[in-house]
């Protein structure tokens, strides 16, 4: 049992390690918007192969436990939740790239004006994951329905982002191919944040044994 | 469809050995035309429990009890019950094969000529019937006469439920009854009384974890001779309320 033991142990904090590749991204790939640094936004697209490297990982682990270890009760849910909030977070990983991607268009050309909504909606989702994540280590608390409370946070910023930039795209039309990428980029931090309310969900899960996603909490 | 009804009610029910309280204060309903298993540590009183209800344990000098155990609404530990006909319709198989030294036909046949009926056509007739709900007549049905003991671990399992069978009884205990069995002759006898429980409830006592999650409907868990926790066994297993469950499931008891 005390090898088990350990092996969970060892995939959890693999979890937690594939947790900080993808805060670092999501934080890097807003950073090189911001401050306009393409480098920076290359190194995130060059990184995410790591991303994807450990999101294996951690699948295949997980597969071998349940075949060789015939895990039950919260062991069975704990295996369950990390395979699929490993999803969530590759998920966000590839987001970041799109974000760095569009920050790599977006730099090439004069800016259209400082940014104000996005860096908030950044940091809002990297505090969801952050949260997310240390509820899946510290277990059962009301960490992860504060995360699931934050969602809407960033949804009510991703509308207001979008009208903004309408209203700017109305009055000059040649800014137009500049403010749908950062409609793109507000759209990617959006996804994290859902992303995000699906591991504080499967978060609630693993505590609870009780699946709450598609419901009213 | 009609709802599955209790067919067992054990109520505030004790045994005992001397003074030694194997099994204390259940309360326990199994429905009928289901599959459910008693999991738990050596020595918490999980067999006792089985075999306390076809009455087994009156075998055991030493052993009283206290409480009822209703069988189709009637307490089994009442004293006008016929516990011979309560055992025909409550029937056991045991964890190691235990065939009669008599050929495969006679140890079906046994108990339907112990009933009384003794004229071939009959008898023929359940015999062929309990071995076919056994999963074993296309094995046997050309060598009727050879000797039970002749057959393999896991036929003569199937000859000990047809043996059970042939009585027609309304619930079949099992006691661990495929580990002293391979892999596939386990897969067999689960796959059989699946089968099976769509006419007989079963209930099985099982030391096999995956057995229990695999094949029943219902979970018990006991520990010292009491009743942990009860529910169905997808709940048990995927979700246990009680810390000494999810402990002895997951391994880490003790």
């Amino acid at each position: 049992m005390a090898i088990f033991d350990d092996e969970l142990r060892d995939l959890r904090e693999r979890v937690l390690k594939l947790g900080f590749m993808v805060e670092n991204a999501i934080r890097d790939s807003v950073k090189a918007l911001v401050e306009r640094d393409s480098e920076l936004a290359k190194e995130v697209i060059k990184n995410d192969h790591l991303v994807n490297a450990l999101d294996v990982k951690i699948d295949e682990e997980c597969v071998r436990l349940i075949a060789l270890r015939q895990p039950m009760a919260r062991d069975l849910r704990f295996i369950t939740t990390t395979m699929k909030i490993t999803t969530d977070l590759e998920r966000m990983g590839d987001m970041a790239v799109n974000i760095a991607e569009r920050a790599i268009e977006l730099n090439a050309e004069p800016q259209l004006k400082p940014f104000v909504n996005i860096p908030k909606m950044a940091e809002i989702s990297q505090a969801m994951v952050r949260d997310a994540l240390d509820a899946f280590v510290t277990g059962c608390s009301r960490l992860p329905y504060e995360v699931i409370k934050r969602d809407d946070e960033v949804d009510d910023l991703t509308v207001k982002n979008f009208e903004e930039l309408l209203g700017l795209m109305i009055q000059d039309p040649k800014i137009i191919h500049l403010a749908i990428k950062r409609t793109y980029i507000a759209k990617y931090l959006e996804r994290i944040a859902d992303h995000a309310t699906n591991i504080a969900e499967m978060i609630i899960y693993m505590c609870k044994g009780k699946l709450i996603r598609h419901t009213e909490i | 469809m009609v709802e599955n009804q209790n067919i067992f009610e054990i109520k505030d029910f004790s045994i005992y050995y001397g003074d030694f309280m194997a099994v204390k204060n259940i309360t326990l309903n199994i429905e009928s035309q289901n599959i459910t298993a008693i999991i738990g540590p050596s020595g918490c009183g999980k067999s006792t429990l089985l075999r306390s209800l076809n009455r087994m344990n009156d075998l055991i000098v030493t052993s009283r009890v206290e409480g009822q155990v209703f069988f189709q609404g009637v307490d089994i530990y009442d004293k006008d019950t016929d516990v011979i006909e309560l055992r025909r319709r409550v029937g056991m198989v045991f964890q190691k094969p235990n065939p009669f030294p008599s050929s495969v036909y006679e140890n079906v046949a046994y108990g339907p000529k112990l009933r009384g009926i003794k004229k071939k056509s009959p008898l023929d007739g359940i015999v062929e019937n309990a071995l076919v709900r056994a999963d074993l007549w296309k094995e046997v049905k050309d060598n009727l006469n050879e000797s039970g003991l002749s057959l393999s671990g896991g036929q003569m399992q199937r000859l000990c439920i047809a043996r059970s069978l042939a009585q027609e009884p309304e619930v079949l205990l099992f006691d661990e009854p495929t580990s002293a069995l391979d892999p596939i002759s386990t897969a067999n006898i689960e796959n059989l009384l699946q089968e099976l429980q769509k006419t007989v409830t079963i209930i099985i006592v099982t030391h096999n974890m995956q057995q229990a999650a695999r094949i029943s409907n219902y979970t018990a868990f006991m520990y010292l001779g009491e009743l942990v926790e009860f529910g169905d066994t997808n709940s048990i297993f995927v979700n246990p309320q009680n810390k000494l469950t999810e402990e002895y499931i997951t391994g880490r008891f003790g």
